[in-house]
């Protein structure tokens, strides 16, 4: 395996533009939680970056059109259901994805979220599971379970793995 | 109609405070604060209050119930987990499953019941001097628990996942047990993950909890204990805040409370963190070093026929023969167990995604899966992690997973893969990032040996924080003695999982549960004689 140290200064660089990202993220964009039963925590930038990278995440498990959406959703009311650091990071996260410079140069992708492909998604999905830094495998994790617990948590998905759901208690 | 005992003690009048509900900051006086209300927190509320002490329990999660647990991930993980079950290490190489709710992880374990090993006890006797600790001299306290908790045999023939890892081993001529469970009256569902909707499970919730507060203790939930203040090496109360209705941030109330003795029961993370907010007195640097996971990695197999894995009692089946092939202090040992499987939980813990995880995701119902708990602390390859803060004061463990331990995961993955193939296995997938399905032991064992095993790369979880306050013979080497009691803040005992010197190399409810029986006895005679 490379070592690491060929990394750092990426590393570096990654770390001030994430710096700046979550710095330049107007803080009154974390609304008080429960303000919106729609809407709680993510802007709607922030949902753009999900509604790219929720198809690519899911491809194969059939989640289109409403489900999808209402994924997106529970993305949303998860967020806000963690402690402050944890949605802090995932701002932080998502802010950046959302910015040109952290779409572009960081993540790789080279058009806009809503114009992106499935596979030029899923490219930059890889990129960032088999970084070589931490922060970026870190982030792919990050949107790796929370777009797939938010799928797998609705009865809609459940059907497609032979999953019967929990049983009537008499 | 099941019955909701929560609901029908407070009906009762029981004395239940949800801190989220206060308008104004309340101060309580009691003779015994407890902090937590888990296996540690319950097991001294019932005791204590028996002995005719006056005790506040405090929660930081929220009181639920029977009637609340309705089988559903979805619901049941931002209720019932801390960090809505993704607590992570620093680096978030390891996701930690503990529970935050009234019962702590107790409401939602799987009910696995080992007493503390033997080796374990020996390891600790000849290396952190804790002779009083042997096996003879806990058993009547193991004993006393298993009945209160009606820890017995599982008759029930266990379900195909854990089927399928007696019969796999049995073929390789690898012994296998059964597990102990607190259960009565348990339907074999398979939620106790999500919490007990039946009140089978023997858990804090329903057991010394109702007791303690059938006695008059108080109990107040969705309240953060912040810091201990301290004067002159006691502590002089404890300071609270009452959380938000979704327990995520203060609300504004504040919450005292003034007692003669403070327990703290808030886990293997909470308690150091308590400490450390509060500037407790560490004179030899060891308070939140030494914490321990069992650190556990996972195989997925793809069977022939349905394994249903979400369905019936979640754990029944264990082996101890990688523990036992090697000393205790050599190469890192492992435990097997299978463990429930759900969607959402499964989900997120199969690598990848898109179609191949689609693919896997598809093969759920005839998915069997094994996980090796690595038996961390009794080496110098192994020395735990570190509790330390963040800037807001939420406590974070940096854990780092060092060659010694990634030795044993190698061996573990190579192991579980080949019980799985014995047992028929059409496929096997060991969960790691550059993985993929393996179709014979030789091409499973072939990739096992090539992978890249580094954080992030490989998935390890746990669900066993131990350690970060350990019992010691001298202040120099742990944070409390023996029977739980502070060495440097004399009004300060501890008395849960951080206590332990090492991991265990068993699930830990149980051995929780009687060391903190008799240190809660003991203290309860201590603090009726006015010392």
């Amino acid at each position: 395996m490379p070592g690491r140290r060929g990394f750092l200064k990426f590393g570096v660089a990654g770390a001030l533009l994430l710096a700046a990202a979550g710095a330049a993220r107007a803080q009154p964009s974390y609304r008080a939680a429960g303000a919106s039963d729609t809407l709680q925590v993510l802007s709607d930038a922030d949902r753009e970056v999900l509604a790219a990278v929720a198809p690519a995440i899911l491809a194969g498990t059939g989640a289109a059109g409403p489900g999808l959406a209402a994924a997106i959703g529970s993305v949303d009311r998860a967020v806000a259901g963690l402690p402050p650091h944890l949605q802090e990071e995932v701002g932080q996260l998502l802010a950046l994805l959302a910015s040109w410079p952290g779409r572009r140069w960081v993540a790789g992708v080279g058009v806009p979220w809503r114009e992106a492909s499935v596979g030029e998604v899923a490219a930059f999905l890889d990129r960032w599971r088999f970084s070589r830094w931490a922060l970026l495998q870190q982030g792919y994790h990050a949107l790796h379970d929370l777009v797939l617990a938010a799928w797998y948590a609705r009865p809609d998905s459940w059907a497609a793995i032979g999953y019967p759901g929990p049983p009537e208690l008499g | 109609m099941i019955r909701d005992p929560i609901r029908e003690g407070i009906a009762a009048g029981w004395k239940v405070t949800d801190a989220s509900a206060l308008d104004r900051d309340l101060t309580l006086e009691a003779d015994v604060a407890i902090v937590g209300s888990g296996a540690g927190g319950g097991v001294t509320a019932e005791i204590l209050t028996a002995a005719g002490l006056d005790v506040v329990l405090v929660e930081e999660g929220p009181l639920r119930s029977s009637t609340d647990f309705r089988m559903l991930e979805a619901e049941a993980y931002p209720q019932l987990y801390q960090e809505s079950a993704a607590r992570k290490t620093l680096d978030k190489a390891i996701t930690i499953l503990q529970g935050r709710c009234v019962g702590g992880s107790t409401t939602v374990n799987w009910t696995s019941s080992f007493r503390t090993p033997d080796a374990t006890l020996a390891f600790w006797r000849d290396r952190h001097g804790l002779a009083d600790l042997s096996a003879a001299a806990l058993a009547p306290w193991f004993e006393r628990m298993e009945a209160r908790l009606a820890i017995r045999e599982w008759t029930v023939p266990p379900n195909e996942n854990n089927a399928l890892l007696a019969r796999g081993a049995a073929k390789l001529g690898i012994a296998t047990g059964a597990i102990r469970r607190n259960v009565s009256g348990c339907l074999n569902i398979g939620y106790c993950g999500m919490g007990c909707p039946t009140n089978a499970k023997q858990s804090m919730l329903v057991t010394t909890i109702p007791a303690a507060l059938a006695r008059g203790a108080r109990l107040v939930c969705g309240a953060r204990a912040d810091r201990l203040a301290l004067r002159r090496g006691r502590v002089a109360q404890l300071e609270c805040s009452a959380l938000d209705s979704r327990g995520v941030r203060p609300a504004g109330p504040r919450i005292r409370i003034r007692a003669r003795h403070y327990v703290l029961a808030a886990g293997a993370i909470g308690t150091p963190a308590l400490l450390l907010r509060s500037g407790a007195p560490d004179p030899h640097r060891v308070l939140g070093r030494r914490t321990f996971l069992h650190p556990t990695v996972v195989s997925a197999a793809v069977m022939p026929e349905r394994v249903d894995g979400y369905a019936g009692a979640p754990q029944t089946v264990y082996s101890d023969h990688y523990l036992e092939a090697t000393p205790i202090d050599g190469a890192i040992g492992f435990k097997l167990e299978a463990p429930p499987l759900h969607p959402v939980l499964f989900g997120m813990t199969h690598q990848g995604f898109g179609k191949a995880h689609a693919d896997g995701m598809a093969q759920f119902a005839r998915t069997h899966v094994l996980i090796a708990l690595l038996r961390d602390g009794f080496h110098p390859g192994s020395e735990g992690g570190n509790v330390g803060l963040r800037a807001d004061g939420s406590p974070v463990l940096a854990y780092p997973l060092t060659p010694f331990v990634w030795d044993g995961v190698r061996r573990a993955l190579a192991a579980m893969a080949e019980i799985q193939f014995a047992a028929g296995a059409d496929q096997v997938l060991p969960v790691h990032e550059l993985a993929r399905p393996c179709g014979s032991p030789a091409e499973a064992r072939s990739l096992i040996m090539g992978l890249p095993l580094e954080p992030l790369l490989t998935r390890v979880v746990s669900a066993h924080v131990m350690g970060g306050c350990g019992m010691a013979d001298a202040p120099a080497r742990g944070t409390v003695d023996s029977l739980g009691r502070h060495f440097q803040l004399e009004n300060v005992s501890v008395h849960d999982g951080s206590v332990f010197s090492t991991s265990l190399g068993a699930n830990p409810q149980l051995s929780i549960y009687a060391l903190t029986a008799r240190n809660a006895t003991l203290l309860a005679g201590r603090l009726k004689a006015g010392r």
